[in-house]
């Protein structure tokens, strides 16, 4: 029973870390229609700068500074030399020419940073463990993860819904013709837009730091279940970007904690590290389908 | 009156809170040129997507030459000889004039299968295709690229696209939207010659057209067919004067 | 008489293939038949996918998987052969095999088969959903054969050797090149054809307006679906000749990077024409071995290339190359 609270937990806090892609993703793709398979990149720079600036400040606080605004430097620069051209074309090409940019990235890091994977040590205050419930422990570092997040959720949520700025991006997304004939500057919106998703790239990429390594190649192993998260979720949608990741993450650690398991009872544990590790792993994706054939346009479609 | 070709009853359809449609209905005998008039979101362009097939009605029902296709798809419905125009011209650009009206033959003759035979090279496609460009008056601009075609050529290929699939009943959502008072009068006269052959189901802004070309005519407005009769009755209807025509007869939006 | 400009090309072109092996012999540089070997498998993953990309419009990120999964279906008959233990016995036996005419179209059919199943589902989608979606896909079994440890799990597993392919030895270099090579050079005549007759036109009909197709009474839907099984079956031909060709089977066969490389060749050659995917895989060939022999970090440059190609030449190189020699017909 404790072990189903701390899984869940756990699937939680992997929700939230896939929140904050989904959320840029979602974004980028509901107002400019962009496809941008490099977003898990900026995930990966996030963590790589916070790394090293932890390392430098011995601060982990400091490091997450620091790597915020210029992970939203980068994500800007991108925007403005490469996407800033695929606006117009179809999804083919932004595939395509964002998937160039991901070689890059991996490539980049990997020369900048070498080929090993580094670790960032998690502030001491937020080391140890919290009782959640009387003789239960559960990490705290994870515990700010989901907090931050949900507050990170909360804030997207006001944002988009209540202020001037969200309802400039509401109009974007909904007729970008009509946005512009209000006036509204469409680039520099956008630009503005993709600076935010950089920027909860990286900070999901910061938090990753103390619980996955971080290495080359660390944006795509989350930016695919984001994006199943946002196509579970309904295109454009950050209601559904969140709904969506809350499910992806408990089914994906729910599944790998107890699938095998539950396979090997009925069939014998053979069965359980074959079939069991397999289905576990593969969990995300039959949702997925699952979701698709009962919805084809995800949870929460976006009108029009 | 004898066995319409198509009759529509009670046919609703909404987006949302927008009622398009609601409750809409009409008969239309074979052969018989009909045109529905109205002001624009009357619902004109939803009655024929849903005659059409494009679009789920909520409620009624849609009955084509005696048989009940209200949940036929889309593409089942050529087949029984009901054929569309797009009110925006919605041809395939990149191939020629003949590749779009022979498409039309090939999806009329059923099966993309099992032929190996260049389809460009196919008597059987290409033939009936050039009799209906020809019928159009777009023979000599066969070969030519249709995003090449000036607006009111690719409005005439739309027409032989839909001659070419032998339809009972034509489906035209505006089809002199946007041309000039030249390329409107020839594709008046190219439709007024189609009158008795196969029945049209006609929306139309252009009032001249509309007298010119329909038996009958149906008034829209706000989703509902308000009246039906000979253009000479429409003219008298007080109620439609006064809803749409306007008491001054200005012209309508 | 004089040959137009795109026929000499396209005869030049046939003719140094067929010449390559005995070329590569007198040069002394023997691994080039390899080299070539494996550009040709390449492209015909390429016109596998270019059937549908190229000519449906249909943006699938996941055609590794029957690239993989081709891949396996012969390495694991392989497998079997060599232990002697049954793949399985229900309904029937089912033993191992090694023969090329037993093992490769079977390999077609399990793809064509996968493909009749993930397309079912994906084409219930369209635009950025399907390419999710056969991404997810693609990422389900790049998962399975992770955890499939009976087969080597992540490890992959190895051929012990090529199929055997009735009188031909597929171990000489020279023997298999050719082959190959005869497998792509119908695959090109089939898409050739077939890209002209009543199927292609309906395929590109309906990748350039879907709405009006079904207007005029295509099922799009069954159209589509079938050429996507058909062209899994190829790129899963394509994986069944990789096996051979490496000797060696992994999960990286059906990785998502994999199928960025796919598609990446059929772009870089030019969509829905016939030799694009040839002119692909061959730029993309040269690209890596040119760059690689000069950085270690190839694909610093080679990324910002593709973005480059996608911006600036969009009717890849095939496209390019086939107007300028059509303008001198
Ligand atoms: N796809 C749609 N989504 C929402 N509202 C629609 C849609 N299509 C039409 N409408 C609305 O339905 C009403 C009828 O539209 P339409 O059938 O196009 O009228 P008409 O062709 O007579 O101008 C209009 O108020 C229009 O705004
Ligand atoms: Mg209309």
């Amino acid at each position: 029973m404790l072990l189903i609270l701390e899984q869940v937990l756990n699937g939680l806090q992997l929700g939230v870390m896939l929140f904050l892609l989904a959320a840029g993703l979602t974004l980028v793709l509901g107002i400019m229609n962009l496809v941008n398979l490099a977003h898990g990149s900026l995930y990966m720079v996030g963590a790589f700068i916070a790394a090293s600036a932890a390392q430098w400040t011995g601060s982990f606080l400091l490091g997450l500074l620091i790597a915020l605004p210029a992970a939203a430097l980068v994500g800007i620069a991108v925007e403005v030399i490469a996407l800033r051209n695929l606006y117009e074309r179809d999804h083919l090409d932004q595939v395509l020419a964002t998937f160039g940019l991901i070689l890059f990235f991996n490539e980049a890091v990997a020369m900048i940073w070498g080929p090993r994977a580094l670790f960032i040590d998690p502030p001491s205050w937020l080391s140890g463990a919290v009782e959640i419930l009387p003789g239960v422990p559960y990490p705290a570092f994870r515990l700010a993860i989901l907090g931050i997040g949900l507050a990170v959720a909360g804030f997207l949520y006001w944002l988009v819904a209540r202020t001037r700025l969200g309802m400039t991006i509401r109009a974007g997304a909904s007729n970008r013709e009509m946005a512009g004939a209000l006036g509204i500057d469409i680039k520099r919106l956008y630009t503005l837009v993709f600076g935010l998703g950089a920027m909860l790239a990286a900070l999901a990429g910061v938090m990753a730091g103390p619980i996955y390594a971080v290495e080359a190649g660390m944006g795509e192993q989350i930016l695919i279940p984001a994006f199943v998260v946002v196509v579970i979720g309904g295109i454009g949608s950050i209601r559904g970007a969140l709904a969506g990741a809350v499910l992806v993450g408990i089914a994906d650690t729910l599944g790998r904690a107890f699938l095998p398991g539950i396979i090997g009872a009925f069939l014998g544990p053979a069965a359980a590290s074959g079939a069991g590790a397999a289905l576990a792993s593969m969990a995300i994706y039959i949702l997925m389908a699952a979701v698709l054939i009962w919805r084809p346009r995800g949870l929460f479609p976006a009108h029009g | 009156m004898i066995e319409p070709l198509l009759s529509l009853d009670g046919l609703t359809k909404s987006y949302g809170a927008v009622v398009a449609c609601n409750g809409a209905g009409l008969q239309i005998a074979p052969g018989e040129a009909h045109a529905v008039i109205g002001p624009n979101g009357a619902g004109k362009t939803t009655l024929i997507g849903m005659v059409a097939g494009e679009l789920r009605p909520d409620s009624g029902w849609i009955k084509f030459a005696g048989r009940d296709i209200t949940r036929l798809p889309v593409q089942d419905r050529p087949a029984l000889g009901l054929a569309r125009s797009f009110q925006i011209t919605s041809v395939f650009p990149r191939f020629s004039a003949l590749d779009n009206v022979a498409l039309a033959v090939q999806a009329q003759a059923g099966g993309n299968f099992g032929s190996w035979r260049d389809a460009r090279q196919d008597a059987d496609l290409r033939a009936p295709a050039l009799a209906c460009l020809e019928r159009v008056g777009l023979g000599a601009r066969a070969e030519i690229p249709a995003r090449v075609l000036a607006h009111g050529e690719q409005r005439q290929l739309e027409l032989a696209m839909v001659l070419a699939s032998k339809p009972r009943l034509v489906l035209l959502d505006e089809p002199t939207a946007g041309m000039g008072r030249e390329d409107s009068a020839r594709m008046v006269a190219l439709l007024a010659g189609l009158r008795g052959e196969v029945a049209m189901l006609l929306v139309e802004h252009d009032m001249d057209a509309v007298f010119a070309l329909a038996e009958r005519i149906s008034v829209m407005l706000g989703g509902r067919v308000i009246a039906t009769g000979t253009p000479a009755e429409i003219r008298a209807d007080v109620q439609v004067r006064r809803a749409y025509l306007g008491e001054d007869g200005a012209e309508p939006c | 008489m004089s040959v137009p400009p795109y026929r000499a090309v396209l005869f030049a072109g046939l003719a140094f293939a067929l010449a390559l092996p005995l070329l590569a012999g007198v040069l002394g540089l023997d691994y080039a038949v390899g080299i070539a070997t494996r550009i040709l498998i390449l492209a015909l993953a390429g016109i596998g996918l270019n059937l549908i990309l190229g000519f449906g419009g249909m943006v699938s990120f996941g055609h590794a998987a029957f690239f993989g999964l081709g891949a396996y279906t012969v390495a694991i008959l392989s497998h079997h052969d060599m232990t002697g233990e049954a793949f399985a016995t229900w309904p029937f036996e089912i033993g191992g095999t090694v023969a090329a005419i037993l093992a490769w179209p079977l390999a077609m059919a399990v793809c064509a088969l996968a493909a009749l199943v993930i397309g079912a589902i994906s084409l219930r989608t369209g635009g950025l959903s399907f390419i999710m979606i056969t991404l997810a896909f693609a990422q389900m079994l790049f998962f399975f054969f992770v955890s499939l440890e009976t087969y080597g799990g992540d490890d992959g597993l190895s051929l012990l050797a090529r199929s055997s392919a009735g009188p031909l030895d597929l171990h000489d270099p020279a023997q298999f090149y050719f082959l190959v090579l005869a497998i792509v050079l119908l695959a090109l005549a089939v898409t050739a054809r077939w890209s002209r007759a009543r199927f292609g036109l309906a395929l590109q009909g309906i990748r350039d307006n879907e709405r009006r197709m079904r207007a005029l009474g295509f099922a799009t839907t069954r159209t589509k679906l079938a050429a996507f099984v058909i062209s899994g079956a190829i790129v899963g031909l394509a994986g069944a000749l990789m096996a051979n060709h490496t000797e060696f089977v992994s999960p990286s066969f059906l990785s998502w990077q994999r199928s960025g490389e796919i598609l990446a060749i059929v772009v870089l050659g030019g969509l829905g024409t016939v030799f694009g995917p040839v002119v692909g895989a061959v730029v993309f060939f040269v690209l890596e071995e040119v760059l690689s022999q000069w950085t270690q970090h190839w694909m610093i440059v080679f990324g910002p290339l593709l973005v480059l190609a996608v911006l600036f030449a969009k009717q890849g190189l095939w496209g390019l190359a086939a107007q300028k020699l059509a303008r001198h017909d």
